[in-house]
């Protein structure tokens, strides 16, 4: 053993999956068990008790699972992760280990519309409010702070606004707060950026997008950095005895694996929204490979929107990665290998327009999802943002003729062509 | 000297057969029955409380009523874990050097200066606000099934 600090290529092949102790297989093997054969009932007691590490069952852990779990802990430089069935279960059970009724949220507005809808009506039927803020407003942020607030929420890059979060300054505002910072990190991925480092105290993912990379399977994780003190007397859920274990007190028993083991140990038990262990398994390899995806994701996103902001037919683009973009120096400091391969534009002949594009694309592939390695695209206006209305909309920046794509692997110039083709079609459509 | 690597910590859980756990209490919801009952679960270690409120010991293991009387009996332990309040640390510091401990592990939180320095001073290893535990099962392999980053990467089969 060494102490060597290895790179993240080497992290995401080798951390989480050494070879099998049992059987030696260098590839991570699927574990398709539902359960685990106890040593004897002593030892039985003891996991039920949480006083030792093991298998119980796969919907609180899984080996194929814990190798995903511990690899992306890994890349994220996190203490360790809580793998989730998707990425809303992994919002779902980050809050829950922190929140319960009667219990405050602030949350920054230009977040998926999924998430609004999770935390403004499921959230809220549950008793847990969420204040909504101006993405980029700390003072808001500060404001919107109550006795009752467990945490602060925000998306390193907002879907679809493209918004690139001040991690540093509301990590500062949330911990000044006594609060964590939660960043959904899905369209940055730790490849492009590592919230932890700029002072988040939980990430989020949905790994069914660039993480898993292929447009496979759901999936979803919570990362946490094992930094936050948690024993400061705002998160009663984990210093308070619980009732589910012998009334022992997380903070007290497992330091900095509090949060952890609460998430684990009590929510995700509870809510069951567990990753199976062979996307857990896909989720591996598209880790393996994630450092060699997003540049090429990062470099054709580039030169898509470089085409769309010259083009007479569109209105606007907005991608952090242009030159131009108000969105600049916040990805610079944020993003320096890029910011992501999904933004969005908008066409001058407005939401008919955007509609007939769609509908004329060949090669770019209608979808509700981002971060396959196939390049996709959709109206969210009346797809993954209907659910929201005009005011919601705006403050989620959603405009209406705006037009999201998630730039794939392609050869560029074939993702170029079938827009230029599209473009002329949407204008002749326009004109009719 | 105080072990910071995570290197230097697996070599003392490996080369440690005997632990005296001071603090340890029969309480099943106190951290330090946690650790304990862990460790004699575990197989491993020899490990024994050292609590003198502990009449009946714990779980079938007899406790002592300090690393003394410990000592007098079973000779100097490998590892003394240290479950006290801060300030009470040095003088369990003191008693583990001269009881001839090789090794003291201070558990969370219990954290002073004073302790360190005379543990370091006497040539004990020294491990602080770290759980022997968590750390154990990270060497066992078990710590990695919890979703921990561990930081052990080997494309070695673990023997």
């Amino acid at each position: 053993m060494s102490d060597r600090q290895f790179g993240f290529q080497t992290r995401a092949l080798h951390a989480g999956t050494p070879p099998d102790g049992e059987s030696g297989a260098r590839a991570l093997p699927v574990h398709l068990t539902t359960s685990f054969v106890f040593d004897s009932s002593d030892a039985a007691a003891e996991l039920f008790a949480l006083r030792s590490y093991g298998n119980i069952y796969s919907r609180i852990g899984n080996p194929t699972v814990a190798a995903f779990e511990e690899k992306l802990a890994s890349l994220e430089g996190g203490l360790g992760a809580v793998a989730t069935a998707s990425g809303l279960a992994a919002q779902l059970c980050a809050v829950l280990s922190l929140a319960q009724a009667g219990d405050h949220l602030v949350a920054t507005s230009n977040l998926y519309g999924g998430t609004v809808t999770q935390f403004s009506v499921t959230l809220q039927r549950m008793g847990i409010a969420t204040t909504f803020v101006p993405a980029g407003d700390i003072d808001a942020v500060r404001a919107a702070l109550r006795e009752t607030t467990r945490l602060v929420y925000t998306e390193t890059i907002g879907n679809p606004s493209g918004d690139i979060a001040d991690l540093a300054a509301l990590a500062a505002v949330a911990h000044e707060g006594g609060v964590p910072l939660v960043v959904d990190n899905t369209f940055a991925t730790p490849y492009l950026c590592r919230p932890i480092e700029h002072g988040a105290d939980i990430v989020v993912h949905s790994a069914t997008k660039f993480i898993g990379g292929h447009g496979t399977v759901l999936g979803g994780a919570i990362v946490e950095s094992g930094r936050f003190p948690w024993g400061a007397g705002h998160h009663p859920l984990l210093t308070l005895p619980s009732p589910g274990y012998h009334g022992l007190n997380f903070v007290d028993t497992f330091g900095e694996y509090a949060f952890l083991t609460r998430a684990r140990a009590e929510v995700l038990r509870d809510v069951g929204a567990s990753l199976s262990p062979m996307n857990a398994w896909l989720l591996v390899q598209g880790l393996e490979t994630l450092a060699l995806r997003m540049p090429r994701h990062v470099a054709n996103a580039e030169i898509v929107a470089a085409f769309l902001a010259a083009h007479e037919a569109v209105d606007w683009v907005s991608y952090a990665g242009l030159p131009a973009s108000p969105q600049r120096a916040l990805a610079e400091r944020y993003l320096p290998r890029g910011a992501g391969s999904v933004f969005t534009f908008g066409l001058r002949g407005g939401r008919e327009a955007g509609r007939a594009l769609i509908d004329a694309l060949e090669l770019w592939s209608h979808v509700a999802n981002v971060g396959d390695a196939k390049s996709l695209v959709i109206h969210p206006a009346s797809t993954t943002h209907q659910q929201l209305d005009e005011d919601a909309l705006r403050a989620a920046g959603v405009r209406p003729e705006m037009v999201r794509l998630s730039v794939g692997l392609e050869d560029a110039d074939d993702l170029l062509w079938d827009l230029e083709r599209a473009l002329a079609v949407a204008a002749t459509a326009v004109r009719a | 000297m105080i072990l910071e690597t995570l290197a230097q910590r697996g070599a003392l859980l490996r080369r440690a057969r005997t632990i005296a756990v001071v603090g340890a209490s029969a309480n099943q919801s106190r951290p330090s029955y946690f650790v304990f009952s862990f460790l004699r679960t575990g197989g491993r270690y020899e490990v024994t409380p050292i609590n003198p409120v502990l009449k009946d010991g714990i779980d079938g293991i007899a406790a002592f009523p300090s690393l003394e009387a410990y000592a007098a009996e079973r000779g100097a332990p490998d590892v003394v874990d240290v479950f006290r309040k801060p300030d009470e640390a040095p003088g369990v510091a003191r008693s583990a050097v001269a009881v001839g401990a090789k090794a003291i592990w201070f558990q969370y939180g219990v954290i002073n200066d004073d302790a360190i320095r005379i543990a370091d001073e006497a040539g004990l290893d020294v491990v602080v606000d770290r759980c022997i535990k968590v750390e154990t099962a990270r060497f066992d392999g078990s710590l990695a099934l919890a979703g921990i980053n561990t930081g052990l990467i080997t494309a070695r089969r673990r023997s």
